[in-house]
């Protein structure tokens, strides 16, 4: 019985429970026992025990197990978003995306292992050790939402809430073989986010197909007053149809996708090969130019950092968290705790940020950012103008050997090349796993103009019915 | 003091003053050794950054937020606020109501 319950995706777990077929109870106690057998370290924290009265609640995901990457605040659970600095931290309240997606009747299976708040592409820089991939335990997840990704992979959650702030995301999902859906900045609050980076950080979705992550999406989206960014998504979300490409105009970056020397062989064949299909589904090809996305790498390592060097200062010792004494004076008290809390990773960030913010170079750095933003979001425009969706590979390569790139910090941002664009954007983007290359997952990222998740996820599915891309050889290895 | 120029420089090297002068803006205590990893590592991350100073952006207005949203705020009724204790329960020293911190000014008594 067990086997068939991991093999469903949510969707199907959400029928079987509301049909009767399965009770919730069984399901929740399946995943966590999985879960807690298994070593990837996907998880900083698991349920105990599945809600007394899990049989009971109602709506549309009733009963179905939900996996929560640890950022989002969860009222009276650990939260640390992967930092010594929280560690043991329990919110007073809930984030309301999770919230939602309790009140639809989902029930929270555990809290996922990810990049110490969030700033990292492997999962590795976080305080409770590194995520293992479950395609190849001896290569990274992918990151910042790397616990979430190995969970949902790996068979320990039916699906999870990831964030993405410059494909955090996106570039797990391929890696791990996923959808991950990085919805239009804003249609999900932000209310209960540990911050990274306010004007880029956005809540989405990792499931094991399309229609989960409409599902999922469907019961994120809102406005909610206590984030005056958010907004409402113009478009009520459907369930994903459509068995063709026909009419759909695809635009292929080229020069984009020049700009990386990594440029893997076997992700360019991937990928190369779904263009092809996309063709055969109907679809229209042609390369477009995005002028200025070259750059936004360069200007999203500014924009990024700046913000979050403002948004961690909270982390001072004072309200919640780590403190360590200064015997001295209050400003000895911040700069040991701070010292002591952070991790290597976050300190680079934050002195990056602090430098581009500091007097005499705001305008330098951070204006000049904030002008190169201005020019990434005008070119998407213009392409959409001629084409409805904007394709590349999701990463450049493949998931890579735990410790790979943590020696080099550079080399480890320039795996977000091909993501990072639309996160300045604030469009939405999904990356759909399209194949293997040397046994492990190829991500293709489509891109859409802000608001357009249905017809993104309408020709995500139409490609995912004729790949029919097979995960389930990453949901083998632990033992029930 | 150090932080002065007002320009992009390509190849930007950040010395370890620099990096101790950030460092106590950001309130972050560097060991000696951690400042000069910390200089080599940033000034590689800025040597690649410093590639937008070459584009041409004259006239082009800073996006802040890249969705238009002008006066998204909640009506100005009170409601409900997290009770003191609970506020103060993950507190590293709550004291008769409040936050305790070390004296600003160096040790009090």
């Amino acid at each position: 019985m067990s086997a068939d319950i991991i093999s469903l995706s949510a969707t199907e777990l959400a029928a079987a429970i509301a049909a009767g077929e399965l009770s919730a109870q069984e399901v929740f106690e399946t995943y966590r026992s999985r879960s807690a057998a298994d070593d990837c370290n996907a998880y900083t924290w698991l349920a105990d025990t599945a809600p007394a009265d899990i049989d009971q609640h109602t709506g549309p995901l009733a009963g179905v197990p939900l996996a929560v990457k640890d950022l989002f605040c969860t009222d009276g659970v650990p939260s640390q978003a992967g930092s010594k600095i929280l560690a043991d931290y329990r919110p007073p309240y809930t984030a309301t995306v999770v919230t939602k997606l309790l009140d639809a009747g989902a029930t929270l299976l555990g809290k996922t292992n990810q990049d110490e708040f969030a700033m990292g592409s492997s999962t590795e820089t976080c305080a409770f050790g590194p995520v293992l991939n479950p395609w190849d335990r001896t290569r990274v997840p992918g990151g910042s939402s790397g616990g979430s990704a190995a969970a949902v992979a790996g068979g320990l959650a039916p699906w999870a809430l990831g964030t993405d702030t410059g494909g955090s995301i996106r570039q797990p999902a391929a890696f791990c073989g996923l959808v991950g859906l990085k919805p239009t900045y804003g249609t999900c609050s932000r209310y209960g986010m540990i911050a990274f980076a306010s004007s880029l950080d956005q809540a989405g979705t990792l499931t094991r197909d399309v229609k989960d992550a409409a599902l999922l999406y469907a019961h994120m989206v809102g406005r909610d007053e206590n984030d005056s960014t958010s907004l409402q998504h113009p478009e009520q979300m459907r369930v994903p149809s459509r068995e063709d490409l026909r009419g759909i105009r695809i635009g292929v970056p080229e020069s984009l996708l020049q700009t990386d020397s990594g440029f893997d062989a076997g992700v360019r064949e991937a990928f190369e090969r779904t263009l092809k299909l996309a063709e055969q589904l109907g679809a229209t090809l042609e390369p477009c130019e995005l002028p200025h996305a070259p750059h936004a790498l360069a200007a999203y390592y500014i924009i990024a950092p700046a913000e979050a060097s403002a948004n961690l200062a909270r982390f001072d010792g004072v309200r919640y968290g780590l403190r360590v004494a200064g015997d001295e004076d209050l400003t000895t008290m911040y700069s040991r705790t701070r010292a002591q809390g952070f991790g290597a990773e976050v300190k680079r960030r934050i002195m990056l940020g602090t430098y581009a913010l500091s007097s005499g170079y705001y305008d330098a750095y951070y204006g000049t950012a904030q002008r190169v933003r201005t020019k990434v979001a005008d070119d998407f425009r213009q392409a959409f103008d001629r084409f409805d969706f904007v394709a590349t590979p999701t990463t450049p390569g493949v998931a890579f050997e735990l410790g790979a790139k943590t020696a080099d910090p550079l080399s480890m941002y320039l795996n977000d090349v091909w993501t990072v664009p639309m996160s300045l954007a604030g469009i939405p983007a999904i990356s759909l796993p399209v194949g293997l290359s040397e046994g492990l997952p190829v991500g293709l990222q489509l891109a859409g103009p802000a608001f357009s998740e249905n017809r993104l996820l309408d020709a995500a599915y139409a490609l995912e019915q004729t790949i029919g891309f097979d995960g389930s050889s990453a949901r083998e290895e632990v033992a029930a | 003091m150090p932080l002065r120029r007002r320009s992009l420089r390509i190849g930007c090297v950040l010395s370890p003053e620099q990096v101790n002068h950030v460092a106590q803006l950001a309130r972050l205590e560097l060991t000696e050794s951690e400042t000069e990893v910390m200089a080599g590592e940033l000034s590689k991350v800025l040597g690649y950054i410093e590639q937008i100073s070459e584009l041409d952006l004259t006239g082009v207005e800073p996006t802040s937020h890249v969705i238009d949203l002008v006066n998204a705020l909640r009506a100005d009724v009170p409601h409900k606020s997290l009770p003191v204790a609970v506020a103060l329960a993950s507190a590293p020293e709550p004291v008769q109501g409040g936050f305790g911190v070390p004296s600003p000014g160096g040790t009090a008594e």
